[in-house]
């Protein structure tokens, strides 16, 4: 089964800046500038302590925390766990869906949407 | 203060149909609200309070109650998906205790099966929503998102597919006495486990069924209630919470219920052992096993051999749960299963469920359900009733 199409990220302010760098390769995360703390999906008000945030670069190394096949839709959706902390959504992609297991490790593998914008996914390391 | 014996149940119904093609979604809100009145014996100018949630058309309770011409003093439309319902009855509990209403109608209706909205469809994109540009496009959908809960509670406790099966099994032997239900047919674990994988590793039997219809309730204070001819059925505690994402520390092995079970057991003044009936949102197999670890009903983890064997079945197991077939077998209206549990837990109270599947001399009930996603965030509500 071919894999299913990502659709467009819808976007607003606070995740525009993900995509733009996103497009040069690059995979940003949020970390507060107080407790430290990095956290996903990306905020400008730390959800640990409301503190600022920045964006800091992510190494792009995860493992994975769950995921289901979806084999007739041609696609599978997981949770990864980053090097960094945080634990997000995505695809995991390039792989046989029934050779995944819980743990294993995933790097990030960008996937163009289809209006081209490269969404984070990822693919067994 | 709590909400403890502040409100009564005094009217419950659930529309008989499960598709309805040829009724609208504001006709079958207000059938569901007609049906309970005339079970509680109260008229439509004896409402004075009106709850309702996100099915409710339009901006819910002004186009609603202008449909039905109810003229109340108090009106809450808080949305927590399925549950909403189930926390309405606490919700308007506190109301009477406040003054604000003496009659609460609560109503639930929608036609997902007659206009095709099953909820396992892939939701569009809506940049408002905060974690949509960071989820959509993933193909978060219903059953995947609790698929994923599925997973992570076998990788971490060692639950099995047979172990989620026997929820199923139990909701059949259920169903099967229910006239109304979507599917009366009694089936086995092999049954579940052999039918087709929908999002693994959840089959298609692990799935509620999708189906039109509404339900009503009538929460009314304490005087009125003793002055109608139905038996009484008294608010004893109720919670809420949400669980979600949290920052990233994703644990999808739990549900806000660890913090519902715990309020509500204490405002109540009960225990998980006193309760002898159990409606247990069963939006998937899963829901049900993870609510009720959470709920204190087994130790956590151990749910799967919980509910194996039959000890959910009424008359067979330790905990009879959702004796009218449940979401799994009976009824889903509008995708959403609060009112419905709460509906059988009054039956039950009642001594009105179907002589195969009442619990004898039932005297406590419990009904808990969840609300939005248990895989990426949800609400939970609890309440706890008792026959006086």
């Amino acid at each position: 089964m071919s894999e299913r199409k990502i659709t467009a990220p819808s976007s607003n302010p606070e995740s525009e800046p993900f995509y733009a760098a996103a497009k040069e390769g690059r995979f940003l995360i949020r970390t507060c500038t107080g407790c430290g703390k990095s956290h996903w999906y990306p905020r400008t008000l730390c959800p640990f302590c409301f503190g600022a945030t920045e964006w800091t670069e992510a190494s792009g190394n995860a493992t994975i925390y769950s995921f289901s096949p979806m084999r007739r839709a041609g696609f599978t959706i997981a949770y990864v766990t980053l090097a960094e902390g945080p634990t997000m959504m995505t695809n995991l992609v390039d792989c046989d869906m029934d050779s995944l297991a819980i743990g294993q490790p995933v790097k990030l593998a960008f996937k163009p949407a289809e209006d081209g914008t490269p969404v984070p996914c990822f693919t067994p390391a | 203060m709590t909400i403890r014996g502040k409100a009564y149940i005094a009217g419950a119904y659930e529309h008989p149909t499960r598709k309805a093609p040829d009724k609208s979604v504001a006709q079958l809100h207000a059938e569901s609200a007609a049906g309970a009145l005339a079970d509680a014996g109260l008229t439509k100018d004896d409402v004075d309070g009106y709850f309702c949630a996100g099915d409710a058309p339009g901006m819910g309770p002004v186009n609603m109650l202008d449909y039905m011409n109810l003229r109340v003093r108090h009106m809450d439309s808080t949305d927590l998906g399925g549950c909403s319902y189930i926390a309405a009855v606490a919700h308007a509990t506190e109301a009477i205790m406040a003054g604000k209403c003496n009659v609460a109608l609560i109503t639930l209706a929608g036609r997902p099966r007659s206009e095709g909205h099953s909820g396992t469809a892939a939701r569009p994109g809506n940049p408002n929503i905060p974690d949509s540009p960071w989820e959509t496009h993933f193909g978060p959908s219903t059953v995947n998102l609790y698929a994923m809960a599925a997973a992570r509670h076998m990788y971490q406790y060692g639950t099995t597919s047979e172990q989620l099966a026997w929820i199923k099994v139990a909701a059949s032997h259920h169903a099967q006495h229910n006239p109304h239900a979507m599917l009366r047919d009694v089936v086995t674990v092999e049954d579940v486990v052999n039918s087709p994988m929908v999002s693994d590793p959840l089959h298609r039997l692990d799935c509620c069924v999708v189906s039109d219809g509404g339900g009503a309730l009538l929460v009314v204070k304490p005087e009125i209630a003793k002055a109608l001819k139905r038996p009484l059925v008294k608010v004893l505690g109720g919670a809420e919470a949400m669980k979600g994402q949290m920052g990233g520390d994703v644990d999808l092995t739990y549900s806000g219920a660890v913090w519902t079970g715990p309020a509500a057991f204490a405002e109540a003044g009960v225990m998980p052992s006193d309760i002898q009936y159990a409606s247990i949102y069963d939006s998937f197999t899963i829901t049900v096993l993870m609510q009720l670890e959470d709920l204190g009903f087994c130790e956590k983890g151990k749910g799967g051999a919980f509910v194996a064997d039959g000890n959910l079945i009424s008359g067979v197991g330790k905990l009879p749960f959702n004796t009218d077939g449940g979401g799994l077998c009976n009824n889903h209206p509008a995708n959403r299963g609060g009112i419905t549990k709460v509906i059988e837990a009054v039956r039950q109270l009642r001594g009105e469920a179907h002589p195969k599947v009442q619990v004898p001399n039932c005297g406590l009930a419990l009904a808990h359900g969840t609300g939005g996603l248990l895989g990426s965030r949800h609400a939970s509500a609890t309440l706890i009733l008792e026959r006086e």
